[in-house]
């Protein structure tokens, strides 16, 4: 274990020191690593350890972006405590979806479809409400200071980022220690069984569609904040759930550095191809090859490219298991 | 909204929405046929759908054929990418858990989507049909015409289909493999050539209703995934796998849709659809026809 250890403790120095390199075009991307890093964090909580696939994250973001954006533009409450009311807000829909969803036995594909439908209820709604600007879209008012999570240039957000990245991989990681965890992983290898050796099964998927939704709606308010502009189509669409779906599976669906790893390879390629087909007038290649590369991972790579990585690292990490 | 709603509208409305919910039934036919055979759902259905959309706007933009005679070439076009998805992707994801079988399709749905994109462009493109603008008046009421044949021609297909399915040898294989998969196996189907049959005609539907749909909506790509979601939506109404169930759910969606725009600006009458399914999934998950 120490040699792991000694490794992680590396990297994450690397990524404290590594700022002092960066331009500020380079420090956009990161910030946008470990964005799309922890939303997929987030995921992975639900559909990683417990099997339930949401297609609808993309809600729990836009509510948090929109709760805490309009208490700081219409009561001056700061984004750090906003992103929290916004938290609970998206926890409570999302328990609402859960109960609904697990008290009438909702799996797999009805899952998914209800997961989607509630993003999509969501985004029409808030596509009409005036204070959002609906067609528009809300532009956010740039008053940089740390108390409005604001700043300018990208430093500040990287860190703040790195920071939401550690904080999900802390948890996640309790989490896999934890006996909730264990309750996790045994309702996705076989719900029957676990609910026979009595877990209850609805309790603890409701805990992980919790925590998840609660946690995905803080990277909302950062998005907000970094951004400066909201709109339901970007903040609440069905192309940013399949964003946060993208990451863990290329990296590892159900494992602690999946999200990180898939963000990693798929954000630099999706900022770079985007900006680059764009400009050749291939509008959407980035998206098309975002379809091969969830083809491909399922039909070729199932168990994501975290195997391969710690094939690979196994030699330089002997003996520490 | 006093003025709305005075009762000619509100049949005018039913009537145009019953018409769509035609080409409905005809896209959610296809969706079920393919979910009652090879268990799996097909999250690329729209956008499949919209492949056929364009290969008929290219036909009329080129020889000046009308979408409801080419429609003969989107639904074969249809046919053999739906049999080669089939063949390259779900044949190989049948036996994996429905999780991976999702994002697969995902997959598939991301391709299809923009590789329209790439070919045809991101615009809304709107083809002069020669009936675009033709319209029957009955009393106050009035009919599009392209919409009238977009129904009538969708019912023709959807029961050339119930037809193909209950008389033809391919149709007896298909509904056997649907019905027991081993014993098809052992009395010596070919099931994995009947699986990529049943997911042409799947997809040959909703090319057929693609170029339908020409006349009577401006097309882009981005038009594809609402109407997957309307298929699923109509699907899970009806039941899953239930053909009849497809057919009458279309036709209520459709309904459904038209005459919530009394209520509710059109831009959310998705809403409606959505708390329907919401609502069945809940209360009804067999659907109304389901077993």
């Amino acid at each position: 274990m120490v040699k792991v250890y000694t490794f992680l403790g590396l990297i994450l120095l690397i990524l404290l020191l590594l700022p002092l390199m960066l331009n500020q075009y380079l420090l956009g991307i990161f910030v946008f690593i470990f964005y799309y890093a922890y939303l997929g964090q987030c995921w992975n909580i639900l559909t990683g350890y417990t099997g339930n696939i949401s297609l609808g994250h993309s809600l729990y973001v836009g509510i948090g972006a929109y709760v805490s954006t309009m208490l700081s533009m219409h009561v001056g409450l700061s984004p750090w405590i906003g992103m929290f009311i916004g938290a609970l807000g998206a926890a409570l829909i999302g328990l609402i979806m859960g109960y609904l969803a697990f008290r009438f036995g909702l799996k797999n594909v009805y899952f998914v479809l209800i997961t989607i439908a509630f993003a999509e209820i969501g985004r029409l709604v808030a596509l009409h409400l005036k204070p959002l600007g609906q067609f528009m879209g809300l532009f956010i008012d740039f008053k940089p200071g740390w108390a409005n999570l604001q700043f300018k240039g990208n430093l500040p957000y990287y860190y703040i980022g790195l920071g939401f990245v550690i904080f999900s991989l802390v948890v996640v990681r309790m989490l896999e220690l934890s006996k909730l965890g264990r309750y996790f992983v045994a309702l996705r290898e076989d719900e029957d069984a676990a609910e026979s050796v009595g877990v209850n099964a609805i309790k603890y998927k409701m805990i992980a569609v919790g925590i998840s939704s609660f946690m995905t709606a803080l990277a909302g308010t950062f998005y907000a904040n970094y951004i400066f502009y909201l709109h339901p189509t970007s903040v609440m669409s069905m192309a940013l759930s399949i964003e946060i779906v993208l990451r863990p599976i290329i990296g590892g669906l159900g494992t602690l550095f999946g999200p990180l790893i898939g963000s990693f390879l798929i954000t630099p390629l999706a900022e770079i191809s985007r900006s680059f087909f764009a400009k050749a007038g291939f509008e959407g290649l980035h998206v098309l090859i975002y379809g091969v590369l969830l083809v491909a991972s399922v039909l070729f790579f199932p168990r994501g490219m975290i195997s391969y990585i710690k094939k690979a690292l196994s030699p330089v990490l002997r003996g520490s298991k | 909204m006093e003025k709305r709603m005075n009762p000619a509208l509100v049949v005018q409305l039913i009537i145009s929405g019953f018409l769509m919910g035609g080409v409905y039934s005809l896209i959610a036919l296809g969706l079920s046929l393919i979910f009652g055979v090879l268990r799996v759902i097909n999250f690329a259905h729209g956008e499949m759908m919209i492949w056929g959309m364009y290969i008929a706007y290219t036909i009329l933009l080129l020889t000046g054929i009308d979408p409801f005679f080419s429609l003969v070439v989107s639904a074969g076009a249809l046919f053999i990418l739906g049999y080669i998805v089939q063949r390259v992707v779900v044949n190989r994801i049948i036996e994996f858990p429905e999780a991976m079988q999702v994002i697969a399709m995902i997959g598939t749905a991301l391709i299809f989507e923009n590789g329209a994109r790439l070919i045809w462009g991101p615009d809304y493109r709107s083809p002069a049909s020669r009936f675009a603008l033709s319209s029957i008046w009955i009393g106050e009421i009035m009919i599009d015409v392209p919409r009238l044949l977009a129904f009538l021609i969708a019912i023709l297909i959807a029961a050339l289909v119930f037809l193909f399915l209950k008389y033809t040898d391919t149709g007896k294989a298909i509904r056997s493999s649907a019905d027991n998969r081993l014993g098809a196996l052992l009395v010596g189907t070919d099931v994995n050539r009947v699986y990529a049959v049943c997911f042409g005609i799947g997809t040959a539907c909703v090319g057929a209703a693609g170029a339908l749909l020409v006349p009577l909506m401006p097309l882009s790509p981005h038009i594809g995934p609402p109407f997957t979601m309307v298929s699923f939506i109509i699907v899970i109404l009806g039941g899953m796998g239930s053909l009849i169930g497809a057919v009458v759910g279309g036709l209520i969606v459709g309904v459904a849709e038209s005459v919530a725009t009394i209520f509710l600006p059109s831009s959310l009458k998705q809403i409606v659809s959505f708390t329907l399914m919401v609502a069945i999934l809940l209360l009804r998950p067999k659907g109304l026809f389901g077993r």
